[in-house]
């Protein structure tokens, strides 16, 4: 694999100019914090969730090209989808980047489109977390809206579950 | 005694002449695993910091021992057993020579450093630091000369202090009288840092310790191997080391103490080898440094590990941190270069840096920098490099490093040097 492979335009772009960026306040917004204590890469994620569907999403944060770039390519991705959507994208997501996965070289499910991109990160176990930050973020984000609350929450990919 | 080292074994020349500088190109050779191709390109390896290479002679070393001698030591009272033990005790004996400890009875062997660490911590720590006492440490500690502390503190109420950097990445020697106070039990710290290759005056730290009456620990994964030690030079009361550092093998290393020291200190770990007599209620206990090493020792390890002194003292240590010095003093005027790249530690030219390069450069986190780099054969390290205070303090998430040992060359420099411009272009 050469440069272009992992780091394709596409991935350098993104983190350089990501999209959605900033943050969202008001009624209804759930935040959530998410880092890589090991790496330093943080993604604060804020969702709005209308009755059905993820409404809007914002993320600031800093760190690898790998873990800014997922976030804003999932903030373009889950923005308008319905919850069960949503959460379906995000299961995909991981078993595509996920290393257990067969290791095959097809372009991924059509569904996540640009994200495919980023199942090269499945040859390098340790950045994989960098991929899945943001992923995890959101789903925390879910759990939150789920369970009724608004406010902020915390995620990290290295705590004990 | 028999023989540690397979007679016919293959190996570079050892005996060599003070005044001609070793055959760096000759002793390249010994290492096979540099020899290959990695992501289609070949390999360097500038990752020694984390973990150095392994000659062929001390490859046989642990392939002659299994074949010929294994055996569990001490007790046996057959052939191989008493091979196995008497290779055991003169690795021993190796080791408190190749870091000039008064006797091999100083010498306690462990699993590696923070194993080594964390045994003071929990013997003379346990048995000596109480509430109001201090343990002073400094800024620029590996986790693994911080966590064992931290967790003595909680235990028994002390504080800990950290000796400052300055802003050329050395400690602050003049607030030195600041920090070593009548308080301060123990000063333990690193001799050559990890992350930012600072090498500190280790002997003027003990005596400094000495003077106020603070015992002394020195933290030598990074320096030894790499350049001469003496512990009667240092003035150290403890020293703790890694083989795999050394062009040692993994999951052996040793802490050097004292003996009146350790002769003073309770039991560690507990079970069979570091007991006298055992009866159900109670037992006796060997004295040092048996007491200390419980259960079945990594005894290849040790016999390993002796003939990596051996390698290493065959070439001169002295030698191979010129080479190390010269080496990273070239990267570090290369590196400099390029747009955005910033070295960390001491200036350049500085007699504080050793072989240990770590820089940042600007736009690129070090994980991608890394990532990239392997694609093109490079191993470097990029993260915290198990310093997160350090890191915090200087305002960095994370960082690249470059680390060399003596079969590293310039020619695997320049290479670094083409691929690093080629990655800052990229993300450019």
């Amino acid at each position: 694999m050469n440069f272009d492979e992992l780091y394709q335009q596409l991935i350098l772009d993104h983190s350089k100019r990501p999209r959605n960026y900033g943050e969202l306040d008001g009624d209804g917004v759930i935040h959530v914090h998410g880092d890589n204590p090991s790496c330093g890469d943080e993604i604060h994620l804020h969702v709005r969730f209308g009755p059905e569907q993820v409404e809007e999403l914002r993320f600031t944060g800093h760190g690898c090209a790998i873990s800014q770039a997922s976030a804003s390519m999932m903030t373009l991705k889950l923005k308008g989808k319905g919850r069960e959507e949503a959460e379906r994208l995000l299961r995909l997501f991981h078993d595509r980047v996920a290393p257990e996965g067969d290791g095959s070289d097809d372009p991924g499910p059509r569904e996540l489109g640009d994200l495919n991109v980023l199942s090269g990160v499945r040859q390098f176990p340790q950045r994989v977390k960098c991929a899945m930050l943001a992923w995890r973020a959101f789903e925390q984000a879910l759990e939150e809206a789920s369970g009724g609350n608004e406010g902020e929450a915390r995620v990290s990919t290295e705590e004990a579950p | 005694m028999m023989p540690i080292l397979p007679r016919d074994s293959p190996g570079s020349l050892y005996c060599m002449n003070e005044t001609t500088s070793p055959d760096w190109a000759a002793l390249r050779a010994d290492f096979p695993i540099l020899d290959q191709q990695v992501h289609g390109q070949p390999l360097i390896y500038f990752d020694n910091a984390a973990t150095s290479q392994k000659p062929r002679r001390v490859i046989e070393t642990l392939r002659h021992y299994y074949e010929h001698d294994n055996s569990n030591v001490h007790r046996g009272m057959h052939e191989l057993s008493a091979r196995a033990t008497a290779g055991f005790e003169a690795a021993r004996t190796r080791l408190a020579r190749f870091i000039n400890a008064a006797s091999e009875e100083e010498i306690v062997f462990t699993k590696g450093t923070t194993e080594a660490i964390n045994l003071v911590a929990n013997t003379w720590g346990s048995a000596n630091i109480k509430a109001g006492d201090v343990i002073l440490l400094t800024e620029m500690e590996h986790h693994s000369n911080l966590v064992p502390w931290q967790l003595l503190a909680a235990r028994t109420g002390a504080s800990l202090r950290f000796l400052p950097i300055n802003e050329r990445h050395e400690l602050a020697l003049e607030r030195l009288p600041e920090f070593l106070t009548p308080e301060v039990k123990l000063f333990s710290f690193v001799h050559i840092s990890n992350s930012l290759g600072t090498i500190n005056p280790a002997a003027d730290l003990c005596r400094a310790a000495r003077a106020v009456g603070a015992l002394t620990l020195v933290d030598a994964a990074q320096s030894a191997g790499h350049c001469p030690l003496d512990v009667q030079a240092l003035g150290c009361d403890f020293l703790a080391l890694s083989g795999h550092k050394m062009a040692g093998p993994t999951g052996i290393g040793l802490l050097y103490g004292r003996k009146t020291l350790l002769d003073a200190m309770p039991p560690w770990e507990g079970g069979g080898e570091m007991i006298l007599s055992v009866r159900y209620e109670a037992s006796t206990w060997k004295n040092a440094p048996h007491r200390f090493e419980a259960g079945t020792p990594n005894i290849a390890g040790a016999i390993t590990l002796a003939a990596a002194a051996d390698y290493l003292d065959g070439i001169g240590r002295e030698a191979i941190f010129e080479h190390d010095r010269r080496l990273a003093q070239y990267a570090h005027e290369r590196l400099a270069a390029i747009p955005g790249l910033t070295v960390l530690g001491p200036p350049l030219g500085s007699e504080a840096r050793s072989g240990v390069v770590s820089f940042v450069l600007k736009e690129v986190h070090a994980h991608d920098l890394v990532t990239l780099a392997d694609q093109r054969g490079l191993a470097l390290r990029g993260g915290h490099h198990c310093t997160q205070p350090l890191m915090r303090k200087l305002g960095l998430s994370s960082s690249a490093r470059a680390s060399f040992y003596f079969y590293n060359t310039q020619a695997e420099v320049d290479r670094m040097v083409e691929i690093l411009a080629e990655i800052e272009r990229f993300f450019r």
